[in-house]
């Protein structure tokens, strides 16, 4: 008796999976970036997936202030649903100063240098404060754990932007967050690189070969609850990434659910149109290339 | 040209085709440096209209404009730039089409470390192009790349003499080279699907037949292309799972103990008898666990998946699941390798480095170096190291049995990296198995663990119930260490604390048991008081023994007979075991009460109270 052939999806997950079991069973400070978008969402999922509903490592989510106030509510709610161990960290520092786009006083590059970049630096580290969900109060508290956080995983695609193209599964950073383009290792016949000098911290990218068409596809079908702001709701408009709401724009669609979004895709409509093109900051000179070598995910 | 363009665009380009929606297959294309892989890549972009509108005019238009011939490179490059500014076509991951599927090609040229980057990228292609250079010939890359591909297992490959137009499209230049490297590929193994002549730069024979060629009747680079086959997951093979972690989520009440692995090869079902190697031990497939599926009684090859078993055996990541009616895998400490080392740093004799296979990880020295092969003309080199892009082959030892097959049977199973200090350093493939001094022992406690007759009284009932793991402790030393008085304050402390334990003295078995055995045949001595303490294990006990001077090979024979990680070696006094053997050290004349304390703070952290 020969069992269903395997469709791409099947693959994509059984991939998917076998990485993040990887990442569980060598990193022993282990979290997930969530950004509450549909990428990190499915990659929710798939640890999900992979420890039989348990999700056994912190979800992290940098909160910049400035995110769309949906997704925030979306976050706890689906924290609290799935009993999530949810972690936020903040550049509370630069909030208070005024040092962001939207007050006016820097560029769009510079503002998420501080309120992304270095505050997922710092929360990660440990050495800025962290903010955890407690379950019982249904709210966060300040977080006692300060111990630096050295396996991130992260749902970054190959297909979103050029230089996430080069990544690899697994991927080291040296202790300044550093990213050597010209000089990675080399991955093969599923082994990655597990092993790695004091200092260096990892990030794990299960979703490298995954398209936001696959995206959407698996989305559909295992019923993934996702932030109603990527639905036309009557406007005509809907948001194809998510960012902060002062940087982030929609794009001219009618799509009101999932199914309607793969119909779209599926039309080619934004096949010459970058993903993340409502997305302010990779406009800016250097674009998301420099924001990734300086740690952005 | 560009009437070549048009008609093959009318052909194969489909302005309504979204190439999401396609199957899709990875391919890698290699060959030695200017034989022409950026031109072939960027003419097979340009035949196949996967290019944004427009840029090939306009790369042209630029070239002209500089007083500089065009050439397909210059068209990369542009795309690079552009995709800088955010839009979805990459040279690092090309992608074509063809009616049939999309085409991904990974790792195109153009990067500094291009060993570490080729590797990658060829090792998850499904096919490969490999590309010869009409008029130079076959070069050291062509021969290099070549072996490469067939140490990474690539079976589609396809080699393309490029540049036909400067050799005047002559059918000898292209069966004289064909003659060549076919000898050259039939040394390592390799049948290579087609050699095709092509002007790639031209388009000849490319996405259409050239008329230049009338000689060659074979298909074009695209109708080749869409000949590959896909990989299905080699369900048909001998059941393999390299076990990646055994979950034990406790909670919301979840109780399940999940062996969590991605199923490689084969099949298995509820119900089905599995063994896992090396470690030897066996049980029953309770239950297929998932997230989000419906009920499933079975799971094939190329699922990521968990199983539940009818006992909750004490098991470790890196073994393999195996079904017992199926061929097994084979186990040893020594393994025939073939290998390619891409680090700065050579490999050498004597250093320790880590052997990662499947989920395996494992201390590994180079125990002999065969050959160190030029792999640009298989010549021997005398060599004493392996150097940076060298191909070897070499007898390899791990410091603990491995479990394996054979790449020439299972491939998941039969390749392996090795980790030298941090980095991944070098690939290999298991050519064939060596026989190491256990080996015969090893084969009789396969054949003893396949046949052993359970009771119903399950082993994890039995551990809750007496409130240990069973394990075997063992003394060892030299003579006159006083080890006997030690052994018997650990059965007395752990009896007293409500264990099942018991000492087992050798002496006893000496005049019974064994008493048909001479005294000299002291290998059989120590193997027999091995299955003795396995029976009493299987009983559930804590046995404690003493042996002396024993040697580093008697050890390993004792960590066969009875599973390895169940047996807790102690040595009293000097230590010349091998590193890593011994897993407690104790002073040749400390307090007994001192000694005690110390095994049972081992057996502790070992989780032997842990039920």
């Amino acid at each position: 008796m020969s069992t269903k052939e395997m469709n791409h999806l099947d693959k994509l997950e059984a991939q998917s999976v076998y990485i993040l079991r990887e990442a569980y069973a060598n990193f022993k400070s282990l979290v997930m970036l969530w950004s509450i978008g549909k990428d990190s969402t499915v990659l929710l999922w798939l640890a999900r997936k992979a420890f039989f509903s348990h999700v056994p490592f912190p979800l992290v989510h940098i909160d910049t202030n400035y995110k769309i106030p949906e997704m925030i509510q979306y976050r706890d709610r689906l924290a609290l649903e799935y009993k999530l161990n949810m972690v936020y960290g903040q550049n509370t520092e630069a909030l208070k100063n005024k040092q962001t786009y939207p007050d006016g006083t820097i560029d769009r590059l510079s503002c998420c240098k501080n309120l992304k970049t270095d505050a997922l630096k710092n929360t990660l580290a440990g050495t800025w404060p962290r903010w955890r969900m407690d379950h019982n109060l249904k709210k966060y508290v300040p977080d006692e754990d300060k111990e630096p956080y050295t396996g991130v995983i992260v749902g970054a695609r190959a297909d979103e932007e050029g230089s996430r193209s080069k990544e690899r599964y697994f991927s080291p950073r040296d202790k300044y967050s550093d990213w050597d383009v010209g000089d990675q290792p080399p991955e093969l016949w599923n082994q990655f690189k597990t092993d790695f000098a004091p200092g260096t911290h990892i990030r794990i990218h299960p979703l490298l070969d995954w398209t936001e068409l696959d995206i959407w596809e698996y989305i559909e079908r295992e019923s993934i609850p996702v932030v109603p702001l990527y639905f036309d709701q009557g406007k005509g408009e809907r948001y194809r990434s998510l960012g902060c709401y002062p940087c982030t724009f929609p794009v001219k669609s009618t799509a009101k659910n999932i199914k309607e979004i793969i119909a779209e895709l599926k039309t080619g409509k934004f096949k010459n149109i970058a993903e993340r093109s409502g997305r302010a900051q990779d406009k800016e000179d250097g674009g998301l290339e420099t924001l990734r070598k300086q740690g952005y995910m | 040209m560009e009437n070549l363009i048009d008609k093959a665009k009318k052909l194969f380009g489909g302005e309504t085709m979204n190439i999401d929606l396609m199957p899709k297959m990875n391919i890698v294309v290699v060959g030695h440096v200017d034989h022409g892989k950026s031109t072939l890549v960027g003419r097979l972009l340009a035949d196949t209209d996967s290019l944004p509108q427009g840029k090939l005019d306009q790369v042209k238009a630029d070239c002209q404009r500089n007083a500089k011939p065009f050439e397909y490179a210059f068209l990369l490059d542009a795309l690079k730039d552009e995709r800088a500014q955010g839009i979805t076509i990459d040279t690092a991951r090309c992608f074509f089409k063809s009616k049939k599927r999309q085409y991904i090609i990974i790792d195109a040229p153009g990067h500094i470390e291009f060993l570490k980057n080729m590797v990658s990228g060829a090792a998850r292609a499904e096919a490969a192009l490999l590309l010869i250079d009409a008029k130079e010939g076959i070069r050291e890359n062509s021969k290099r790349h070549g072996y490469l591909l067939s140490m990474l297992g690539i079976k589609q490959i396809t080699v393309c003499v490029n540049k036909m137009d400067l050799v005047s499209y002559s059918e000898e230049v292209f069966n004289q080279i064909e003659k060549d490297y076919r000898a050259f590929l039939q040394q390592i193994g390799v049948v290579p699907e087609q050699f095709i002549p092509i002007a790639a730069f031209h388009g000849d024979n490319m996405v259409l037949k050239s008329d230049k060629m009338p000689w060659y009747k074979g298909p074009s680079i695209l109708e080749m292309l869409d000949q590959f086959k896909k990989a299905q997951p080699p369900e048909n093979q001998v059941f393999r799972m390299p076990v990646q972690s055994i979950y034990k989520f406790t909670a919301d009440g979840d109780d399940r103990r999940i062996i969590a692995g991605k199923v490689e090869t084969g099949k298995i079902s509820a119900g089905d008898d599995v063994i896992f190697l090396p470690s030897n031990k066996r049980c029953k497939v309770k239950t297929i666990e998932g997230f989000n599926i419906p009920a499933q009684k079975s799971v094939a090859a190329g699922h990521s998946t968990g199983v539940t078993l009818t006992e909750e055996l004490y098991l470790q990541r890196g073994d393999i699941m195996c079904k017992l009616d199926e061929t097994l895998p084979q186990v040893s400490s020594l393994l025939q390798v073939k290998l390619f080392w891409m680090n700065k740093r050579p490999l050498v004799m004597g250093k320790e480095y880590k052997l990662k296979i499947g989920t395996a990880k494992v201390s590994v020295y180079v125990k002999k170096i065969n050959h160190v092969l030029d792999a640009s003309n298989l010549n021997s080199a005398q060599k004493t190291q392996v150097e940076r892009h060298d191909v070897a082959e070499l007898v390899l030892e791990t410091k603990t049995p491995v479990a394996f097959d054979l790449t020439g049977d299972i491939e998941a199973t039969g390749r392996f990296v090795i980790v030298d200090e941090y980095d991944i350093s070098g690939g290999g493939i298991i050519t064939s198995m060596i026989r190491d001094e256990q080996a015969d022992v090893r084969d009789q406690v396969v054949l003893r663990e396949q046949k052993w007759d359970f009771s119903i009284v399950d082993r994890g009932a039995r551990a809750k119930k007496y409130g240990h793991q069973p394990k075997f402790i063992l003394l060892t030393g030299k003579v006159g260490v006083d080890k006997k008085t030690i052994a018997k304050e650990i059965e007395k402390d752990l009896f007293e604390s409500g264990c099942k334990t018991y000492f087992l003295g050798i002496g006893n078995l000496l005049r019974g048991l064994d008493v048909d055995l001479d005294k000299k045949a002291r290998g059989e001595h120590i193997r027999r008081m091995g299955e003795v303490a396995h029976i009493w294990m299987d009983a559930g006990l804590i046995v404690v023994a003493t042996a002396s001077n024993l040697n580093d090979e008697e050890l390993r024979m004792l960590q066969e007979v009875v599973s390895r990680d169940q047996v807790m070696i102690v040595n009293v006094g000097k230590n010349e075991f091998r590193q890593g053997l011994v897993d407690v050290q104790l002073e040749a004349n400390a307090p007994a009460a001192e000694s005690v304390k110390k095994i049972r703070a081992l057996l502790t952290e070992q989780k032997v109270f842990a039920v």
